[in-house]
């Protein structure tokens, strides 16, 4: 009994809410293009999988992840930047879905605040260094 | 060197824990919502999904009339809870178009017959393009779309019983 029991937790499936449907075209093909294949796959990296939340669309398994894959190659191949994908996408579901935060007013202090931490660092090595020399 | 000085990295790190514990006190909102809220509808045309149902395009939502727009598919659990719901928002005369995301026919033709069939149009999505376009992330999802062709409001997930009269009131308002 207790046999039976670990044969078949061993081969339960999880019961997946996806669809059976096949990926598609371009979900996990590449673009004949090395060149745009590159810039799709390096644009993917840093588009959220709005499934998993944690993952990119890179390296998510998940049916929207590779639906979302196929639009990005499609839009690079129709000649698309990558910035203008992406732009796409931040216009219909907000700078969430990007991993590479550009600089806004809502986002500038991601980018100043090292710059201010750098300032304060070098100001209070330069009075302890200060004080050292004189002591 | 002023005295008062010594303390600021003691509140600094106060500040932060204190910003911790009260984010740890609620949980963080992980819904992803369409930012094209009190925008207008992409353009878009699907083909039809079921024999004898119409397809959908963005034109024939902006008919005068504000109508639900509800995504779905067959193979979505939440999307059989929700179907009762559906049911009565039909009953009280809401009219409910449908998105069938990465779907089949035999598929959906099966879910409506055993759940209930409460669309006038279902589009055909197969590969999540206008789901993306809409800026939705997931099944279920139903947009409140009035009748200039405008998403007036998004709900994420499953409708349970007591939203049911929200959104009749959220249709009603869209007019």
């Amino acid at each position: 009994m207790r046999w039976l029991a670990l044969l078949l937790a061993l081969t339960a499936a999880p019961a997946l809410a996806d669809s059976n449907l096949p990926p598609a075209r371009y979900a996990n093909a590449q673009l004949a293009d090395p060149g745009k294949e590159a810039e799709a796959k390096a644009l993917m990296e840093t588009l959220r999988c709005l499934v998993c939340q944690g993952q990119s669309i890179a390296d998510s398994d998940a049916d929207m992840a590779s639906d979302m894959r196929a639009l990005v190659r499609q839009r690079i191949e129709r000649g698309e930047s990558a910035d203008q994908v992406r732009d796409w996408l931040v216009d219909r579901y907000g700078d969430y879905v990007s991993y590479d935060p550009q600089l806004s007013p809502l986002t500038a202090p991601l980018w100043l605040a090292p710059l201010a931490l750098i300032g304060v660092g070098l100001l209070v090595a330069r009075a302890s260094f200060k004080r050292r020399r004189r002591g | 060197m002023k005295r008062w000085l010594i303390w600021v990295p003691f509140v600094a790190f106060a500040g932060v824990l204190w910003l911790v514990a009260t984010e740890l006190a609620q949980p963080a909102d992980r819904v992803v919502r369409s930012a094209l809220i009190g925008k207008r509808l992409p353009v878009f045309t699907l083909p039809p999904s079921v024999a004898g149902k119409p397809g959908l395009d963005s034109k024939s939502l902006a008919t005068g009339e504000p109508r639900l727009l509800n995504v779905f598919a067959s193979w979505c659990v939440p999307c059989i809870a929700e179907a009762p719901q559906l049911l009565a928002l039909q009953r009280a005369g809401v009219k409910i178009d449908a998105i069938a995301i990465r779907d089949t026919p035999a598929n959906i033709e099966r879910f409506l017959a055993r759940h209930g069939d409460p669309y006038e149009r279902i589009g055909d999505d197969r590969v999540s393009s206008v789901q993306l376009a809409l800026g939705s992330s997931g099944v279920p999802e139903t947009f409140v779309i009035d009748g200039k062709g405008r998403i007036v409001k998004q709900h994420v997930g499953d409708i349970r019983a007591d939203e049911v009269a929200g959104l009749i009131a959220d249709v009603r308002a869209a007019r």
